[in-house]
């Protein structure tokens, strides 16, 4: 039979034997691309390898998990990034021996490895600390002031936090764990109107405040204005709020995405002495204690500010010297969401916004809380500076992971001592 | 969407051996808060001190599986009396919050990047379970159970876990009949009452405390032990609000009520999660990708709190006279 086959139709089968081939090469590959194309694999993990501020190109970093592994190098302007088949915990290693000329790890030892979190999120950042460690040469009065004044600088916008915790739990008698989200969402909506809508920054910090306080408005007219109609019990209305936090934190994410926010770029550097600042923290430290101030005086001398006081006391005594106790609950949820909304934009203006901001911190607003003694403003901003002092200065001794439980552990211990807190009355404990 | 895969699925998530682990927390906090009144907010801090105990007895000390789990009982018991001592006598917000921090406190020691050795850190620990799965008595094949079918492990993780369910709760029916259970539900109602008629008020609670601790350990032990790993991000606190959501659901002073309530309560997360993912899949939810059903999942668990408490607190099984939450 090939013997009859001639000229075209030999010309034709070779075509068709090449095409097939081709056509194997084409149906190989993509079989073989089915376990490996990195396009269609839908979370990424990324970073930025910068010496200080130099960038680092041609480091070689293997994200792993389980069986799976991928690797990719930094660009010329350090950046990398992976993309990863599905959710999980990926161990995200640097080879060390692709670290160029002039650039090295600040921890040599462990500083090669970094876990990208993605167990609930689509997007991961890792960062990779380079360069000398300068804490090394600094001494160690200088860094003792240093964390001092960070741990002032926490512990005011932990009061101007906690004071909402505090005077809701004063006048209504609830613990409320969504406080945390109101913290996260001033951020949050600080980085859409002061970033994303590149407003001024003073409209921008005002219209975040007004939407955390209507927030916090709608939060008492839907939900717990209706449960005290009820009567419902204290510690009832504690779970409801953990579940509403729960809510509320899971929608931020699916609005806002998983990423961390910066919104204020860290700001101009000022150098006083040993401490490094800037003037955006400087700022924002003066607004606090202009605020705190202001709560103390708003407190003290206004007719609204006693009568708060009042029902935080006794609430039915309130009532019958004609005090009305609904309007100051709801004058008190604004209050409150308008200061926890100052502090979720001064915060995100110093730190970074994202989903979990106020939920990182919300433990320890409320161990500021108690430690101050539940339910007493001025109690608060000293227990929130106390616990914003212990977080920073601990870091001097145990690892940086540990300064929120260094927080917690010095809670527990002050209750062991005071159970009423630090200026709470006696009557408050069981 | 093939229906038939996700009603398997389902089915499958009321034998899971993750079902059972949630159980066995929810019948440990069925004790301090259904039994005994106490608001304990830090029950995933004993069951990670469970999983935590056996995998380092087993990985660093090299100790058998009946000694890690001795071990892993051992330390949750200890940070009962450690949690118990200051904070019982506190008032039950206070508690919350004591033990919701501890909890947190404990478990980012277990993640410090310093004490990898024996931690693991951030990574965790993970193959631990050799011991364990060496007494495993069944064929080693995969094994049909009605449509799913599961590796012999598999299977025996799931005897053990629903074996340890089926005593926990067979214990717990025994402790609250008896006198001593009285006492526990006497302090849950007027704890003064009780103190006035002699009773130590403390070491009924800090007894309660301890035995509810002991079930949480169990349930973090067989937990991860389904994988053979161990992660600190798994005992964060929405650990314990699964929990709390489980025991609510069910009926908080009840025996029976956790365990229904955690098959129920995972069956209907499988169940919504595919429905979800389908309906994702199909097109017909623009709004969402797929990672974002995930992160729903968590947003029903807060929801379902919420509108139980709100609006069913005795749950499925409980009576409401018995559910009064002292607030």
């Amino acid at each position: 039979m090939n013997r009859l086959l001639k000229g075209p139709a030999r010309a034709l089968r070779v075509l068709i034997a090449g095409f097939l081939i081709f056509a194997g090469l084409l149906s190989a590959s993509p079989a073989h691309a089915e376990e490996a194309d990195p396009s269609t694999y839908a979370y990424t993990i990324a970073g930025t390898m910068l010496q200080e501020e130099t960038p680092i190109p041609g480091i070689k970093v293997t994200a792993t998990l389980g069986d799976f592994s991928a690797s990719t190098t930094s660009n010329e302007w350090g950046e990398w990034s992976i993309m990863v088949p599905e959710l999980g915990q990926y161990q995200v290693e640097i080879d060390k021996s692709t670290i160029p000329e002039g650039f090295a790890l600040t921890d040599a030892e462990n500083g090669a490895l970094g876990i990208a979190d993605l167990s609930e999120t689509d997007f991961a950042a890792v960062l990779f600390s380079f360069g000398a460690d300068t804490s090394v040469d600094t001494s160690f009065s200088d860094l003792l002031i240093a964390r001092i004044f960070a741990g002032l600088n926490f512990g005011l916008l932990l009061a101007i936090a906690s004071i909402g915790i505090s005077l809701i739990y004063g006048t209504t008698g609830l613990n409320n764990f969504a406080h945390g989200e109101m913290v996260s969402l001033g951020a949050l909506i600080m980085w859409i109107t002061y970033i994303v809508l590149d407003q001024n920054i003073l409209l921008a910090a005002l219209l975040s405040i007004a939407a955390v306080t209507a927030f916090g408005w709608a939060q008492d007219a839907g939900i717990w204005k209706p449960l005290r109609k009820r009567r419902m019990g204290l510690n009832q209305m504690m779970i409801v709020s953990i579940g509403f936090s729960i809510v509320a934190r899971y929608l931020l994410l699916l609005f806002f995405g998983g990423d961390t926010k910066d919104i204020g770029g860290g700001g101009n550097i000022i150098e006083l002495g040993p401490i490094f600042t800037s003037d955006i923290t400087l700022i924002g430290m003066a607004i606090n204690v202009i605020a705190l101030a202001g709560v103390a005086l708003f407190l003290t001398r206004t007719r609204v500010g006693k009568a708060t006081r009042a029902v935080s006391d006794n609430a039915s005594l309130a009532a019958s010297t004609g005090i009305d106790v609904e309007r100051i609950i709801r004058i008190v949820w604004l209050f409150a969401a308008a200061l926890t909304g100052l502090a979720g934009v001064l915060y995100g203006l110093q730190f970074q916004a994202s989903w979990l901001t106020g939920f990182d911190i919300l433990l320890l607003l409320f161990a500021a809380v108690t430690l101050g003694g539940l339910g007493t403003a001025l109690g608060a901003t000293v227990g929130a500076l106390i616990i914003g002092m212990v977080v920073e200065v601990s870091t001097l001794f145990i690892p940086n992971e540990l300064k929120y439980a260094a927080a917690l552990v010095i809670l527990v211990i002050i209750l062991i001592v005071r159970p009423q807190g630090v200026l709470g009355k006696k009557q408050r404990i069981g | 969407m093939d229906f038939l895969n996700i009603l398997n699925l389902t089915g499958g998530e009321l034998i899971g051996a993750y079902t059972a682990a949630y159980v066995l927390c929810a019948l440990g906090l069925a004790m301090h808060f259904g039994f005994t009144g106490l608001l304990n907010f830090g029950q995933a801090a004993f069951a990670a001190l469970g999983a935590y105990g056996y995998a380092i007895a087993t990985l660093t000390f090299g100790w058998p599986w009946y000694s890690a789990t001795l071990f892993g009982l051992v330390c949750s018991a200890l940070f009962a009396v450690a949690l118990g001592i200051p904070t019982l006598r506190l008032r039950a917000d206070y508690l919350a919050i004591v033990t919701i921090a501890s909890s947190q406190a404990l478990v980012s020691v277990f993640g410090v990047g310093q004490y990898r050795d024996v931690t693991g850190g951030s990574n965790g620990l993970s193959q631990f379970g050799e011991s364990f799965y060496a007494l495993n008595f069944l064929p080693d094949q995969r094994i049909e159970l009605g449509v799913l079918t599961y590796s012999s492990n598999e299977v025996f993780i799931r005897i053990v876990a629903w074996s340890l369910v089926i005593l926990g709760a067979l214990l717990l029916l025994i402790l609250t009949r008896s006198p001593w259970g009285r006492v526990l539900k006497g302090i849950r109602e007027d704890e003064d009452a009780i103190r006035s008629l002699g009773k130590n008020v403390f070491v009924y609670k800090l007894q309660s405390l301890i035995i509810g601790g002991t079930f949480a350990s169990l349930g973090g032990m067989v937990f991860v032990m389904t994988s053979q790993t161990n992660q600190p991000v798994t005992w964060g606190t929405d650990f314990t609000f699964m929990t709390w959501t489980i025991l609510l659901l069910g009926g908080a002073a009840t025996i029976l009520g956790p365990i229904v309530g955690g098959m129920v309560f995972f069956a209907l997360l499988m169940f919504l999660q595919n429905i979800l993912e389908g309906l994702v899949n199909l097109g017909l939810l623009p709004f969402l990708d797929i990672a974002q059903v995930g992160q729903i999942r968590y947003l029903l668990v807060g929801l379902v709190l919420m509108l139980l408490v709100i609006f069913r607190p005795q749950g499925i099984f409980g009576n409401k006279k018995e559910m009064q939450f002292n607030g």
